[in-house]
């Protein structure tokens, strides 16, 4: 752990086109994880994502500034339906993928058996949150990375990785999924599609919008009213984690409000607990969010080495942040 | 102005027919984008032959089978990747009615389109440099004095409340 607290953490972005790529590589990127345009991709949303042919290119972009591509395949594999999810393996690793990214088993073992010289990472969505579980990864697919579930505090991690010989990576920045990742059904029992098999979570073809002449906007899932903003009030993702009720004459948000994660003030504790990446969240986010958060992170993790304060060019991320508002999330927990 | 705007989109997907690719089922769609601040709205429909645009009143866009609405500056912004569709979600200045499926998309696909004022006119460089610079230089000039406006308006309300 002592030598890990000294490396420079490294900073992963995210990418959901080719022009965000280059964004985050021309910001600083160390890492850049982005995935195809299909059902493999747990953000498999309308006019995103990568074709094999553009991921060469971008990859190639990436290198040649120093950073590395990262390709996620972290939804989960049909059964008896793996055709896939294997050829996205194999065209990540064509394309000069320094990654794979997956959480399904039949991924993972066809990624290690076909292409053992791709370095494999454990995605969020494998909800891997115990040393047996990381274990089990890590000694039968050869997994090198893991990135941590949204649920840990800071000495959570910290013990966590003195009882495993795997690096970690962590979100840092971005939307929140309040729940452990691909366990969370939520958007299957509104609209019948999850990120966990369709890669959608609130798909936009089951959401709209409708806003009355006070100004008050009505934010639909499925056909359900999930929330209402009135007139100015900052929104959020319709996603039904982040939902607003109303029962027994109370009227709240059920699971968490609409809010971003902003670790920033925490860097230094996720070095010394082990931390070997930083995650930032996002790939759904245009060219502005990418640029000023992967610049704003890079002068932070500098600055953790010396290098200039980053204090306001974090502070400015406030305004790209989803309902206004920032949370260091289960880091500083005062739940179970 | 319909036709020039008509000419120019048309170009722009000739030239990039990745844009058309990751447009999908958007292609074809009516898309009205209005501007708050602008008597008019546009409607656009994205085609690989037949693309268009048509200016019409903000009553007359019932074809369309979605609705993006902002004020003209932070349009120009999502358009040029200035402004993040989402934060300007999030802060309300943006606003969608209709099929989000296809506004998403859509939004998307500009994102890759990089669609600078050089690019739309599909200029070589050095001439799309040098617009590039101009236009925004004068975007940012404009979106100086919008929130210098926009802060005495906050003020002389407060004032007044
Ligand atoms: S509903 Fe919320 S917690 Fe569940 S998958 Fe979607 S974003 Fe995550």
């Amino acid at each position: 752990m002592t030598a890990a607290s000294e490396r420079r953490m490294e900073l992963v972005c995210p990418a959901g086109t080719p022009a965000t790529l280059r964004a985050a590589a021309d910001a600083g990127a160390d890492a850049i994880y982005c995935g195809f345009a299909d059902e493999t991709n747990a953000r498999n949303f309308p006019g995103l994502n990568f074709s094999p042919e553009e991921l060469s290119v971008s990859v190639a972009y990436a290198h040649e500034r120093g950073a590395k591509v990262l390709v996620a395949i972290n939804t989960f594999a049909q059964a008896g339906n793996t055709g896939l999810w294997k050829q996205a393996v194999d065209n990540a690793a064509a394309c000069g993928a320094d990654a794979i990214i997956a959480a399904d088993i039949a991924v993972l073992d066809h990624a290690a058996d076909k292409h053992p010289d791709v370095r494999l990472h454990l995605s969020v969505q494998a909800a891997a949150n115990t040393p047996e579980a990381i274990g089990f990864y890590t000694e039968t697919f050869g997994v090198r990375r893991v990135v941590l579930p949204r649920v840990f505090s800071v000495p959570e991690i910290a013990a966590l990785n003195r009882e495993i010989d795997v690096e970690t990576e962590v979100f840092v920045f971005g939307g929140l999924c309040v729940m452990t990742e691909g366990r969370c059904s939520l958007s299957s029992y509104a609209t019948g599609k999850s990120p966990n098999l369709t890669g959608v979570c609130s798909p936009p073809d089951h959401v709209d919008y409708a806003e009355d002449r006070a100004g008050r906007m009505k934010a639909r899932l499925g056909g359900f009213t999930i929330d209402c903003f009135e007139r100015g009030e900052p929104a959020g993702y319709p996603t039904l984690c982040k939902g607003r009720f109303s029962a027994l004459g109370h009227t709240g948000y059920l699971f968490e409000d609409p809010v971003s994660l902003n670790a920033f003030e925490l860097l230094e504790e996720l070095a010394k607990a082990g931390v070997t990446a930083l995650k930032i969240e996002g790939r759904q986010r245009g060219k502005a969010y990418i640029a000023s958060v992967v610049s704003a992170f890079r002068k932070a993790v500098d600055g953790l080495s010396g290098g200039a304060d980053a204090s306001a060019s974090i502070a400015a991320l406030k305004a790209l942040s989803e309902g206004g508002q920032q949370t260091t999330g289960s880091y500083r927990k005062t739940w179970r | 102005m319909e036709t020039f705007l008509t000419l120019l989109t048309r170009r722009l997907v000739a030239r990039r027919p990745d844009l058309l690719r990751r447009l999908g089922t958007v292609v074809h769609v009516p898309i009205a984008i209005v501007p708050e601040d602008l008597p008019h709205a546009f409607l656009l429909s994205l085609d690989a032959i037949d693309s268009r645009v048509t200016l019409c009143g903000k009553d007359e866009i019932g074809d369309a089978q979605a609705v993006i609405r902002a004020p003209l500056l932070v349009l120009l912004g999502l358009l040029d990747g200035t402004y993040d569709g989402d934060a300007m979600f999030f802060s309300r200045d943006l606003r969608i009615e209709g099929k989000t499926e296809y506004v998403l998309a859509l939004r998307n696909t500009l994102e890759e389109a990089d669609l600078t004022p050089g690019e739309f006119l599909g200029l070589g460089a050095p001439a799309a440099g040098w617009i590039n610079d101009i236009g925004s230089r004068v975007l940012a000039q404009a979106r100086c004095l919008a929130s210098a406006g926009a802060e005495r308006r906050d003020k002389l309300s407060g004032r007044h409340s």
